[in-house]
């Protein structure tokens, strides 16, 4: 069995898999249920000063027959008092020592309510904290949450504060909200924070009731603007991640924890291989309950086993050498779809992709009644669009024909063309 | 002993005739719909003979705009709803789905389709009105689903229809001809008014022939279109059809079309003679009316059954016994109620000839009831009074593209040109006509 155990900042957890702050971890009977069904760590639903909630509270949004692609909330902070969490989290530490607990943490933003909220958690014996600086809704009108995690002077300063008093390891949650988030990565080192976590969702208005007009999710005939989260998160989450991982100017390397539609060990491992060391699952507990994480425990470790690695160590980071800007592409490199007639179901998906929204590169012929689809390889610009919307896995697949071209970017095209030592590339023919 | 109404109570007959497939609930439309690979050119419209847009109306379901797939469907085939359930949709649409390809369960398109047009039906969604008028009328002969189609497709095209109709009820076989299980009357008889409301007048009991000749709707009427089906099911030629509980496919399956079904005759013993979708039909419902035991007798062989597949399927599963190669040569019967048929097992004979009947395999299967369901035969009588009127054999022949007879000003469509095929057949053959009757008015007065 290969080893999933991690080591995040100096904290110790069994598995890469934690539940993010969220409904999930509102209480000490979720986190032991979760704990007991494999996961790895937990970090506490944020606590601070108790709020009130609306409902509905929840929405989503479903594609075609696919429910929860994307979750939008308006749930704020924990309702619960705040000495109840702290002793259910002390409990929770000492019923489960070698699980990974945090703690995440909102109050106004005020050195004195900082300094006695990190005390008090850290009096629980959980083994670090998270500062929610992302909440993008509610507590953000409130001076919190988004409002701190938007100005990285904020985020500086109030990580500063924290770290004046805190013993354990301090975690700084991310909002996306906005338009660089290594600047508030960096702003949070700068800080003296020990780790980063990201990202927390995205402001989002997920859809309007068309009887009645009103957004959702809806509180009597009204609604706001919430955080999005789930699967369809995960694209925009892994490049915020990869972004600050990859940050040349980041004042120091920091773990992270990666957060964002992780659904299965797949989604996991991606964010691992951009650099996280931990990844944090809430939607999909939301949908499914706990017991998904056996199945992300079991993948992952079989495809460590088939991939050779002994050690999350082994994998954590490898694909951030392989992400690079779009000017160090290879100019040269071509490929061509090619249809395998034998898979082909004649659904003509992949001609008109091709014909109305690509490159008119696929011809349609009528034999005996169906229509078969063939590639016109000089015309095929390998965009690929056609593999994607294939519905046979493996009926299109992409060819090489690069030829024996040398590699050469689009920088060191323009290099060589200012050095007049090369004519420009000629447009396609395809038109 | 005399055949006698089912013994079985209304609830276990409702139950026995109650839908085959019934409509989709609206998760279940959902669900079935976001299967759908939405093709491109699809097989399923391409092997729909009134070219229905399949992926487009069944991606309006997905959008839950259905009353835009019903639209859709009854754009293309007004009787959309008739043909969602009584379609051989597993040789049609169904059976072109890509999804057979990957080895999955293609679309459930008859259902979906039932799905959409229901929601139209029953909210009465009218879609279309009449066109411009052109001062043109033309004469439906035949209220069945090719005239009655060719006549909706006039008054879209603004060309007042008026159709005559040998029996008091219009519909045809969708009304009377199609096993209750599959369509039900009420439903049947709702469609046509549905159709008929963009204005087409029905002249009911005025059957078209000897007192009301061709020649004079020729006269009165700019074009005739001839929507006729079939006559009787052809008779066996056999000694002891006339005997009591001697009956014939068509007016077996009206009776449980038109009749209450607690009124319904039924033998305990019921032998159908014929292996075509017309006995499976008579067979299954003889044993969904209380028939102890019904058994098809066929003179070929299984695999030269004119039955689709499913059907065969159908029957067995409702306990059918098939005999092959078994001919029937005479009814016998006591005291003027039949008892039983006489049969001989046949083989094949050699190439070009007649079945040869194996000696010594004279047998009789003991029955109270006999049901010939042979294909019916050619409304020769009517045909007969239509001077210069083209056949071939048993069919009307016309222009594919048009619909035009050889009698200037005559269209036809449906069972008497094709001799008998599905309800969208003839929907689509009333179509084509209605618009070749119009490029014939139009080509005799040119425009001004």
């Amino acid at each position: 069995m290969p080893d999933l155990s991690i080591e995040f900042c100096g904290i110790k957890s069994p598995n890469p898999f934690w539940l993010a702050s969220a409904p999930p971890t509102n209480s000490a009977y979720q986190v032991a249920r979760a704990f007991d069904a494999g996961w790895g760590g937990a970090v506490w639903k944020t606590i601070g000063e108790p709020i009130v909630n609306v409902s509905s509270r929840y929405s989503a949004v479903h594609y075609a027959n696919q429910r929860v692609m994307g979750l939008n909330n308006i749930e704020l902070i924990t309702d619960r008092p705040l000495a109840d969490n702290l002793r259910e989290i002390a409990d929770i530490k000492k019923r489960y020592p070698n699980h990974a607990l945090l703690v995440s943490l909102m109050v106004e933003s005020k050195r004195e309510a900082w300094h006695d909220i990190v005390k008090r958690t850290e009096d629980t014996g959980c083994d670090g904290l998270e500062l929610n600086f992302g909440c993008p809704h509610g507590m953000s009108e409130r001076g919190m949450g988004s409002a701190v995690g938007q100005v990285p002077e904020y985020a500086c300063q109030i990580t500063e504060w924290v770290k004046e008093v805190a013993t354990t390891p301090v975690m700084v949650k991310l909002t996306p909200n906005v338009t660089d988030i290594r600047y508030i990565a960096r702003a949070a080192v700068r800080g003296g924070a020990d780790a980063l976590s990201l990202i927390n969702t995205i402001n989002s208005i997920t859809g309007i009731d068309l009887d009645t007009f009103v957004p959702r999710p809806a509180v009597r005939g009204q609604s706001s603007h919430g955080g999005y989260c789930g699967p369809a998160v995960k694209p925009i989450a892994l490049n915020m991640v990869h972004q600050v991982a990859a940050d040349e100017q980041a004042p120091r390397r920091v773990p992270l924890s990666g957060i964002g539609g992780i659904q299965s060990w797949s989604d996991a491992v991606e964010f691992m291989l951009l650099g996280a060391t931990s990844v944090q699952v809430c939607t999909a507990v939301m949908h499914y309950g706990f017991r998904i994480v056996a199945g992300m425990i079991e993948g992952m470790a079989n495809w460590m086993r088939e991939k050779g690695f002994t050690s999350t160590r082994d994998f954590i980071g490898k694909s951030l050498p392989r992400v690079t800007d779009w000017g160090n592409l290879d100019l040269n490199y071509a490929i061509t779809a090619q249809i395998d007639q034998r898979l082909c179901i004649h659904c003509g998906l992949c001609y008109i992709a091709c014909e109305d929204g690509c490159h008119q590169s696929i011809r349609m012929e009528k034999r005996n009644g169906t229509n078969h689809y063939e590639v016109i390889a000089d015309k095929c610009v390998g965009c690929n669009m056609c593999m994607l919307v294939c519905p046979v896995e493996g009926c299109i697949t992409m060819q090489e024909r690069s030829g024996d071209k040398p590699v050469m970017s689009w920088n060191q095209y323009q290099k060589l063309l200012a050095e007049g030592r090369i004519a420009p590339i000629a447009p396609p023919a395809h038109v | 002993m005399s055949l006698h109404p089912t013994r079985l109570n209304a609830e276990q007959l409702a139950q026995n005739f109650a839908d085959l497939a019934p409509r989709y609930t609206h998760n279940e439309a959902l669900l079935e719909a976001a299967r759908c690979l939405f093709c491109y050119d699809a097989p399923c419209t391409r092997a729909c003979p009134t070219g229905i847009e399949v992926p487009k109306f069944i991606r309006q379901i997905l959008e839950r705009h259905v009353a835009g797939a019903g639209h859709t469907i009854l754009s293309a085939n007004i009787f959309g709803g008739t043909c969602a359930r009584a379609c051989p949709t597993a040789v049609l649409c169904e059976g072109a789905c890509v999804l057979n390809q990957l080895n999955d369960k293609p679309i459930q398109i008859g259902r979906l389709q039932r799905y959409a047009t229901d929601y139209v039906m029953e909210r009465r969604l009218h879609f279309f009105t009449a066109g411009q008028p052109l001062g043109k009328k033309v004469a439906v002969i035949g209220a069945g689903p090719a005239g009655l189609s060719c006549a909706h497709e006039l008054v879209k095209l603004g060309i007042q229809a008026v159709v005559y109709e040998a029996s008091e009820y219009a519909g045809g076989l969708n009304t009377s001809g199609i096993a209750a299980y599959k369509v039900n009357t009420e439903f049947a008889l709702a469609e046509v008014e549905y159709v008929r409301q963009i204005g087409i007048p029905i002249h009911f009991n005025t059957p078209v022939g000897r007192d009301l000749p061709v020649s004079r709707l020729l006269q009165e009427y700019d074009a005739v279109f001839l929507g006729v089906g079939l006559g009787k099911t052809a008779s066996l030629g056999i000694e002891g059809e006339d005997l009591s509980g001697s009956f014939e496919a068509l007016d077996f399956i009206m009776s449980t079309r038109l009749r209450r079904l607690e009124e319904c005759v039924v033998g305990e013993n019921v032998v159908v003679i014929g292996a075509g979708n017309t006995a499976i039909d008579v067979a299954t419902a003889a044993r969904r009316l209380g028939a102890e035991q019904v058994t098809i007798v066929y003179r070929r062989g299984e695999a030269e059954m004119p039955a689709f597949a499913y059907e065969y399927e159908l029957a067995k599963s409702d306990g059918v016994q098939f005999r092959w190669h078994t001919l029937p040569r005479r009814i016998v019967g006591a005291n003027g109620q039949v008892t039983g048929v006489e049969c001989v097992k046949v083989q094949p004979g050699a190439k070009g000839e007649r079945l040869q009947e194996i000696p010594g395999t004279l047998h009789t299967l003991a029955c109270d009831m006999v049901v010939a369901a042979l294909g019916q035969d050619a409304l020769y009588d009517l045909y007969r009074t239509i001077p210069n009127l083209e056949m071939a054999g048993k069919r009307v022949v016309v222009d594919s593209a048009t619909g035009a007879t050889s009698v200037p000003g005559l269209f036809a469509g449906g069972d008497c040109v094709n001799g008998g095929r599905e309800v969208v057949d003839a929907v689509q053959m009333g179509k084509i006509a209605a618009h070749g009757i119009l490029q014939y008015l139009n080509s005799r007065q040119p425009a001004h």
